[in-house]
């Protein structure tokens, strides 16, 4: 029986369950040290003197490390800086014998900043007059720094309580249009326009970005929080101007990231570089305070959209403009966001204009459907409201606009490899029971309105042509060696399977090594963008089917007939026309040895990545080497898609909103791991109706200094506020372009979480969408009692 | 040039040291200045930790009895994680909100980041890494766990299954309902709620077997 498709824990849980899985904070090394920040604490300032003197002089005091002694970057990020762009950004670090005389001798430092002009939201970054977060400008066109502002009359020319959506050159940073906007709006029944305030969200991994740091004869050995593994060594290999040979990266756990720790975190560079200088293990601890401003944020945006309906639901053109919260060092997510909504509603015509701007809040990074989960969590309430108008079934309008296979979307034209949302949305119509559901919508129980919404949410779900590497031990036992991070998706055990399927391998027979870039891993994917499930399915059968082959070889080669003639299953390679002709892989492997050459990793494909190909001849000799490159090629980009449903009660006495149900139907090709499937999607639901009602970002206006900064005040989703009457399901259609069929599912369930709410919850209102997030219980019971809201229609961080 | 503590940085009249000592004082729980305060406010005039004094004490743990020198301020967490080597016990805040460092203190699910050392030194205290029998079988709640598959990163996992043991020793019978309250000090990013659930539930079933 195949592997793909069952249930199996993976093999790292029994550590994680008795406190022996170790993350990088749990590691020590003789005579190491406690590093701590001196961060910033106003939004955008510059160090103008530095006075260590007392902190140097205290007894237990190892050194100190500031911005001159680490990689500059000309307008980038440094680990390191004295020209902070957001509250909280470290500007040295202190490392002493133990933490707590760190924290004292940090208090004792004496600097002198001169406060700037800060930005805290990208539409005050575009007022006439307005100071630019950075000093180079407050955007980029192409590389180039520019300050882009909006005139009065841009503002003036706004419908009150209307984002501005001026017309002309060099009001934006990228524009594009497909179709005629203007004449799809002439077809169009029904025109709505709506300005739309998505909320900032923290990332808040449970584990902080901790990194130990020590160096051994020219080498840097780093323990640290990253989604990544092999792709972080080698990041900080290049940040640091270092061969990958010398960084050895060890990073069996992490503790979560969600986006925030693709690469490591760039705060990993500190403890590399203090160990360098003071030549001791150096750990640095991040605390929770630390980690909201260190550790990312998806970015908020301001758009406006208008969208025309023809009568029947159908949607003839979308114009969208939208302003993105970029943080001090990126664009934000609004170019994303609108490929997103060109490819879930399909409009004939659309014109998409965005401008990233630069702000002096915590840095923006991806977090789990980037761009997708915000936009599909503003739109889907609006395909409601158009609904309504109508007179049309919501889920209906929605299936109509929806892509089927020929999908081209977005300004290129984008295709994909299979497409089937269509069939996610009637099975969801089935088990949601949709037509029962929807009957209660408006229904009151005392105090209670019931609302029903739906989310259809795609993201990407893939990427091809990166590589695989085993080893058939003399023992029998299949060893896949992983390039990947283990962020907590079971990746490095699920997609591992595909090469023991094609082996037809039990799983008991199969030993997965991950973790540590000195044991000889492959060249791998990224850990994001949901790629994994796809690539390494794909990258493990390739090698799986090289492994065959060459136990077919030396079938062949020792028992006579062509290699053909002979199949693999349940640990032996045998003649297919006479089972009982056959050996072990056992016996298999040491054949491979004895004879060498590609049998036994000494002679490698050429199209291998460099690394692979290192890692390959370093386990040359140790059984039947199969190292091979994913081939099978593809046209089209993979999107993966879920459709959320969700059940409210919204109590018009408190604003509370209790989530009375939730079905997630999803099209994510062959399903690897059930359980872990039902875990992703209902885990990332979950954090996308934290996005929708409960995590704010607060700034002070006048100082600009965070309020919501700890876990209480930017609360996710506890287990209390998650519905506890849940199912899900998957359409399972492989997909076509994959020998395996499976597709990423991490990153579409957030926004299908976040819409399903945010049009349950509009339902509730009787149709009424706020477009904004969060829909925290004031914002809503000032609506639900027609008092004037305490925030403006465009105000973010409310 | 300004000076900096105009900028955003008011003054603060009660210094971290005599907040830490009054509450101290008053009988409740503070936690680890011991080692990590700093926030991004790093000019507030108040230096934390002027001359600890370490007192050698001795804390059960485990089953244990473990000596080891506590300074006045330290918290449990502190204690099992930088000096007993328990790294099983994570610390996710330190401030009493996430419940990744929950141990038991005398069968009582209870925040090792917000209980100091010095006022557990007459208790029993279990945490992650004293489940396991000696010969390796697991608690029946880490089995439990384990048949189910349960969570995902992870780093919350030592707490919510502390809470969880707590939990089928006062009511080996719940609810899911009910196993969601007796949860509900544990947070998990990942938000692999669900499956936490059907562990718990597992994890009581197994427990009444065994009882």
């Amino acid at each position: 029986m195949a592997l793909i498709g069952q249930d199996i824990s993976p093999p790292d849980l029994r550590a994680k369950i008795t406190g022996r899985a170790k993350y990088a904070e749990d590691f020590r090394a003789d005579g190491m040290v406690f590093a701590k920040l001196l961060a910033s604490p106003m939004p955008h300032c510059r160090v103008i003197r530095i006075d260590a003197s007392a902190a140097l002089a205290m007894e237990g005091v190892v050194g100190i490390l500031t911005a001159d002694e680490v990689p500059q970057s000309e307008g980038g990020e440094q680990c390191l800086t004295n020209h902070p762009l957001y509250e909280g950004e470290a500007i040295l670090a202190v490392a002493a014998v133990s933490e707590t005389i760190a924290a004292d001798a940090i208090e004792r430092i004496r600097v002198d900043f001169e406060p700037l002009p800060f930005i805290l939201n990208p539409l005050d970054g575009v007022r006439p007059g307005s100071p630019d977060g950075r000093p180079e400008g407050n955007t980029q066109v192409a590389r180039d720094w520019v300050s882009i502002k909006w005139t009065e009359e841009d503002f003036a020319n706004a419908p009150e309580g209307s984002m501005p959506m001026p017309e002309g050159e060099g009001k934006f940073d990228t524009e594009w249009m497909v179709g005629d906007v203007a004449a799809g709006f002439a077809e169009a029944d029904l025109i709505l326009d709506e300005t739309i305030v998505h909320q900032s969200v923290t990332h808040h991994p449970m584990e902080p970005r901790s990194a130990m740091a020590y160096w051994q004869n020219g080498k840097l050995y780093i323990h640290t929080s990253t989604q990544s593994l092999v792709r972080t060594q080698q990041a900080l290999a290049n940040q640091l101007d270092l061969e990958l040979d010398d960084v050895v990266m060890i990073g069996e756990f992490c503790g979560g990231g969600f986006g925030s720790k693709i690469s490591g975190s760039i705060i990993q560079q500190v403890p590399a570089l203090f160990s360098r200088k003071i030549n001791r293990p150096v750990m640095l601890r991040i605390t929770r305070a630390e980690e909201n401003y260190l550790g990312r944020a998806r970015p908020g945006m301001q758009a406006r959209v208008r969208i025309g309906f023809r009568a029947d639901g159908r949607i003839t053109a979308i114009d969208l403009a939208a302003l993105g919260d970029g943080g001090p060092y990126a664009r934000g997510d609004q170019n994303g966001g609108a490929n997103t909504a060109s490819l879930t509603y399909t409009p004939p015509n659309m014109r998409f204009r965005g401008l990233g701007v630069r702000t002096n809040t915590p840095p923006k990074a991806a977090q789990r459907g980037p761009g997708g989960a915000q936009i599909i969590g503003m739109l889907e309430p609006l395909m409601d409201k158009a609904a309504r108008e109508l007179g049309l079934d919501r889920l209906g309008l929605r299936r109509l606009n929806a892509p089927d296979a020929n999908v081209a979307y977005g300004p290129n034209g984008s295709t994909l490899t299979s497409v089937f949302v269509k069939e996610a949305i009637d099975k969801g119509r089935d088990l949601f029971e949709w037509d029962e559901r929807i009957a209660r919508s408006g229904q009151m129980n005392g105090s209670k309105r019931t609302g029903i919404g739906v989310g259809v949410s795609p993201f990407a779900a893939g990427s091809r042509g990166f590589d695989g590497l085993l080893v058939i031990r003399t023992d029998g036992k299949l060893q896949v060696q992983q390039g990947l991070g283990n962020l907590g998706t079971h990746s490095i055990a699920d997609t591992a399977r595909a090469a023991a399927d094609v082996l037809g391998l039990e799983w008991d027979d199969v030993e997965v090594v991950w973790g540590d870039t000195s044991r000889h891993l492959p060249w791998s994917s990224v850990q994001a963008g949901s790629q994994t499930t796809h690539a390494h399915t794909r990258a493990n059968h390739a090698a799986g089917l090289d492994a065959k082959e060459k136990l077919q070889s030396i079938a062949a080669m020792d028992l006579g007939g062509r290699p053909e003639d002979y199949e693999t299953s349940a640990g032996r390679v045998y003649r297919r026309s006479n089972p009982s002709q056959g050996m072990t892989l056992s016996r298999a492997a040491t054949r491979a040895i004895e004879l060498g050459g590609r049998y036994s990793g000494y002679e490698l494909n050429e199209d291998l990545n460099a690394m692979t190909t290192a890692s390959a001849t370093a386990l040359a000799g140790q059984g039947l080497v199969a190292a091979a490159r994913d081939n099978f090629g593809g046209e089209g980009g993979l999107q993966s898609w879920v459709v959320g449903f969700a059940e409210v009660e919204l109590d018009t006495e408190t604003g509370k909103v209790d989530v009375v149900h939730y079905t997630a139907i999803t099209d994510c090709g062959v399903v690897v791991h059930p359980r872990n499937l039902g875990a992703q999607i209902y885990g990332g639901s979950f954090q996308g109706m934290g996005i929708a009602m409960s995590q704010k970002w607060v700034f002070d206006p006048v100082w600009g200094v965070s309020f919501a900064k700890r876990l209480y005040t930017a609360r996710p989703p506890g287990i209390l506020d998650v519905p506890m009457d849940v199912q899900w399901a998957a359409v399972e259609i492989p997909d076509p372009q994959s020998p395996v069929g499976a597709k990423g599912i991490g990153e579409p369930c957030v926004g299908a979480g976040s819409a399903a709410l945010t049009s349950a919850i509009a339902d509730a209102l009787e149709g009424k969408c706020l477009c904004r997030t969060p829909l925290t219980a004031d914002v809503l019971l000032a609506e639900i009692e027609g008092r004037v809201p305490a925030y403006g229609p465009l105000d973010l961080h409310v | 040039m300004s000076d900096v503590e105009i900028i955003g940085t008011p003054e603060r009249t009660v210094t971290r040291r005599k907040f830490i000592m009054g509450v101290i004082a008053a009988g409740a729980t503070t936690s680890s200045v011991g080692y990590l305060f700093q926030g991004p406010q790093p000019l507030l005039g108040a230096l934390a930790v002027q001359g600890s004094v370490e007192r050698l004490i001795t804390l059960n743990v485990n089953g244990q009895q473990r000596r080891v020198d506590v300074m006045n301020q330290e918290t449990l967490a502190f204690t099992l994680r930088y000096k007993l080597g328990l790294t099983g016990t994570k610390l996710g805040c330190d401030r009493a909100e996430c419940g990744a460092c929950t141990v038991l203190i005398d069968g009582v699910p209870s925040y090792a980041c917000s209980a100091l050392t010095h006022s557990v030194r007459t208790s029993q205290i279990t945490t992650i890494e004293g489940l396991e029998d000696s010969d390796g079988t697991l608690h029946p709640v880490q089995q439990a766990v384990l048949d189910e598959g349960g969570f995902q990163c992870a780093f919350c996992a030592p707490g919510f299954i502390m809470s969880m043991v707590a939990m089928v020793e006062s009511n080996p019978n719940p609810t899911r309902e009910e196993a969601a309250q007796a949860l509900s000090g544990n947070l998990c990013r990942c938000a692999d709620y669900n499956k936490i659930l059907t562990s718990a539930m597992r994890a009581a079933e197994y427990s009444r077997l065994q009882a």
